[in-house]
């Protein structure tokens, strides 16, 4: 295939001698991950430049070069040719770069001009006054450029989604930007805002203006696109034409063939008893009819791209969130308390962020080891240090954590060992229900293979585990079957023998 | 600076911090004492010692409930408030019935119910504890004003002032109080599963939550004690006083965070104990003490107070950000 990557577009508008922003041999390396590997391409003037990768692919950290929020350790970035170094958001702005991010960054009780032109507003004749009138009719110039006709004096929060997201393009455009890099723009949009959007991103085109365009739906992708470039663990895999390829080939070169050390496990699963037994679980935090089930001795997975709803739904199983309808059973018990119930039934969550969910950083390893299972070492709730010491001690010994004692605050420990204290404090609790969200996120390799080894273990001796995770590799290699989550619902389950990269994503991906 | 050197004194001080903490308190009151008793020859007389502990234990009592709520992270600031309608109550119950049993029934429960009160806002109403119990001040106050209209109730039975201004052995009585309740909370903060929770609360509420802790009903627990507690200080106040008037709990709020925080508790939750805040108080009274005795310009009191609350917490930040920090 040719390289289109150091190609000038079609229809490029504008001077397209020179690329407006050209990465050369970016890379980024954080602890244990290399975010970003060798990525190279240019950005034209007048192109939609979407950008392709599974969750963890290196989407986000480009971002982050771009915008200045992270420094590059490698590679050069040239501007209209000229090489420069983007160290801050303040140079990004400089040369005309404005990242349009999912979560806006405005102050919900200013007015959308007040916004637009925050921290940059007009001085008034007195010094040390602003010119509201000059910020209002300017703001109402910008909104007009993309054709749109908001009420400049609304205060924000009383705008819809889609709204305060032209507030954000209007207040990139007011910085003269000339690169706009938008992260999944249209996942929190209806068909006909996305409609709308999309009439306005083609005008800003028509104008010469760039977009890099982060999606996960198919359609937008190949609807707007005029060149993909595709991601995969860090590195850029290849820039395509989206007349040259195919969706089917897209999610190929998304997935790749990896190569990876957690070991498989054997074929021959023992599934007992239903542990969990989910039916129509439906609520507010946006998840709707979800039906689902796990057996003694079976590792389930729960995927589908970030946003889809598997945190909500482990969230609502464990009672953490409130729910609208459905049920939930606990190996053949109705359920409908809240976690302290639910840890009484045996039922452990293993939340996503250890820092701010699972750990009571501040308190010390043995502290966090006993929490969740006071009443049941203690019934008469007479706490006995030593008891607890004993306890926490033969955990430490029994799952490797390494700590220098059990009194070392948890904070000091690494990610790897910090989350075997999670699961240490559920194993003290004697639970034989385990929701894993995201069980091994920032860990270094050796711990994650760890990590895994102990789930194995837990399903070995008659342990349930539901596990949600990003890392496609890890749910086909370690879980016996999957659900696939889209957009708050169930979108399919995966047998065993269908569980692989492609069903999933062909599954958790948006066709419509 | 090598890994070896950086680690080597941060793990002594992260094993020790609560005792360090302690330490750092029981040097500073030593310290006083010896400067006071240098600078005063009054001071150190048992009469005094004896009359700054008495100070001390009341300041204890009302500081102690604070102090759990303070450990889960959220505040109480109807103390004083709750101290002056529950001093009023017992004080128009005990000149009616004459029974000061009744009396101190009275007291410990309007405590009970307005820490109740609080507990409920912040729990169900989901009202910040800052504010819940800010209006609660108001409230507790007003209904307070209202109750008394402008009356005052004095002259209590001798068997009741005893609380307040008897002796025995030659000790007043208020300090065998305080010496029972330090070592009742103390068991009921470290020896206790509800002890335990509460300060896994305080250090993250939300994984105490998602670890199965009933964290509303400790949170209502918490606040009910501290009501609970301000009823019982309001009592050896009252017996003290021999007097009861609307404006009786108004000053007492702040002073009694002052002594939770000289004690090392943390306003951010999680941190600190209340042998501490017993320091604490120890250390407010005997400053002041110190302040009378030195013939210094009561004006200063309020001045004196704060400075010392703002080195207490710039001195444990520091000590603590050298344990975190690295």
């Amino acid at each position: 295939m040719v390289d289109v990557a150091t190609m000038a577009p079609r229809k490029a508008e504008g001077d397209a001698s020179a690329p407006l922003l050209e990465l050369r041999g970016i890379c980024k390396t954080f602890p244990g991950v290399r975010a970003l590997d060798d990525v190279s391409f240019p950005i034209w003037p007048g192109e939609i430049h979407m950008l392709c990768g599974e969750n963890g692919a290196g989407k986000s950290s480009l971002m982050k070069v771009l915008c200045g929020a992270y420094v590059a350790d490698e590679g050069e970035l040239f501007h209209h040719g000229e090489k420069v170094e983007i160290k801050s958001t303040l140079d990004a702005r400089k040369f005309g770069i404005a990242v349009i991010f999912q979560e806006f960054s405005l102050v919900p009780y200013l007015s959308v001009a007040q916004n637009i032109y925050l921290g940059r507003e007009f001085p008034g004749k007195i010094p040390g006054t602003i010119d509201r009138q000059k910020i209002r009719s300017e703001a109402r110039r910008v909104l007009g450029m993309i054709g749109s006709d908001i009420d400049i004096d609304a205060p924000v929060h009383t705008l819809g989604v889609a709204q305060q997201q032209i507030v954000e393009i209007a207040k990139a455009l007011s910085q003269n930007a000339r690169i706009l890099v938008m992260d999944e723009p249209t996942s929190a949009l209806s068909d006909t805002e996305t409609e709308h959007l999309f009439g306005m991103m083609r005008r800003l085109k028509a104008a010469g203006v760039a977009i890099v365009y982060i999606s996960h739906r198919m359609a937008e992708v190949f609807l707007l696109g005029d060149r993909i470039t595709i991601l995969r663990d860090g590195k850029k895999v290849a820039t395509v034409l989206p007349d040259e390829t195919t969706p089917g080939d897209l999610v190929q070169k998304m997935v790749g063939r990896k190569v990876d050390a957690i070991h498989r496990r054997g074929a021959n699963i023992k599934a007992g008893e239903v542990a969990l037994d989910v039916k129509g679980l439906t609520g507010p935090s946006g998840i709707s009819d979800i039906h689902l089930n796990v057996r003694a001795g079976e590792i389930v997975g729960l995927c589908g791209l970030v946003g889809s709803g598997r945190t909500e739904v482990a969230r609502a199983i464990f009672g953490a969130d409130r729910v609208t309808a459905g049920e939930v059973t606990f190996f053949a018990k109705r359920f409908t308390g809240g976690p302290d119930e639910a840890t009484r039934r045996g039922v452990a969550l293993i939340p996503e962020s250890r820092k701010a969910q699972g750990l009571a950083l501040i308190r010390s390893v043995g502290d966090n080891i006993v929490v969740a299972a006071l009443d049941r070492l203690f019934p008469s709730h007479v706490f006995h240090p030593g008891k607890a010491s004993k306890v926490a001690q033969a955990m430490i010994k029994k799952l490797r954590i390494s700590t220098p004692s059990a009194r070392r605050a948890v904070q000091v420990l690494s990610g790897g060992n910090q989350q075997k204290v999670v699961i240490g404090k559920w194993l003290t609790a004697d639970a034989r229900l385990f929701i894993f969200d995201e069980p091994t996120r920032g860990i270094d390799v050796g711990a994650k293979a760890e990590i895994f080894a102990l789930m194995y273990d837990l399903v070995e001796n008659g342990a349930a585990i539901l596990m949600i995770s990003s890392e496609l590799s890890e749910i086909v290699n370690v879980c016996d079957r999957a659900y696939v989550m889209r957009e708050g619902i169930i979108a399919g389950e995966l047998s065993r023998e269908r569980l692989n990269e492609e069903n999933i994503l062909q599954l958790g991906m948006h066709h419509e | 600076m090598s890994q070896i050197d950086a680690a080597a004194p941060k793990l002594k001080l992260t094993l020790s911090r609560d005792v360090t903490d302690v330490a750092y308190r029981l040097l500073a009151v030593a310290l006083i004492c010896v400067t006071l008793s240098l600078v005063s020859d009054a001071f150190l007389t048992a009469n005094n010692l004896l009359n700054v502990l008495r100070q001390a234990s009341l300041v204890f009592f009302m500081a102690s409930g604070l102090t759990l709520v303070i450990l889960t992270g959220k505040i109480d600031l109807s103390i004083g408030a709750t101290v002056g309608l529950s001093a009023c109550v017992a004080a128009t119950m005990i000149k009616s019935t004459g029974s000061p049993w009744l009396g101190a029934a009275a007291a410990i429960g309007v405590g009970s119910i307005v820490g109740l009160g609080n507990g409920l806002m912040v729990t169900k109403l989901r009202i910040p504890s800052f504010i819940a119990t800010y209006g609660m001040l108001w409230v507790a106050q007003g209904a307070t004003y209202y109750y008394m209209s402008g009356q005052s109730v004095y002259g209590f039975p001798a068997g009741f002032r005893a609380l307040g201004s008897g002796y025995l052995l030659g000790i007043p009585i208020p300090i065998y109080l305080m010496v029972a309740f330090l070592a009742i909370g103390y068991f009921f903060t470290k020896r206790t599963t509800y002890g335990q929770q509460i300060y896994a609360i305080g250090a993250n509420t939300v994984a105490a939550r998602l670890s199965g802790i009933p964290v509303n009903s400790r949170l209502n627990l918490v606040f009910v004690l501290s009501g609970a507690m301000a009823g019982l200080a309001s009592l050896i106040y009252l017996a003290r006083l021999n007097s009861a008037e609307g404006d009786i709990g108004e000053t007492l709020t702040l002073p009694t965070i002052a002594a939770v925080v000289i004690g090392g508790t943390s306003l951010f939750g999680g941190v600190g104990s209340l042998f501490g805040t017993f320091i604490g108080g120890l250390i407010l009274t005997l400053i002041l003490n110190g302040m009378n005795l030195l013939n210094l310009n009561a004006n200063w009191q309020p001045l004196v107070t704060g400075l010392i609350v703002l080195l207490a917490v710039w001195l444990d930040m520091k000590t603590r950000s050298k344990t975190d920090s690295n």
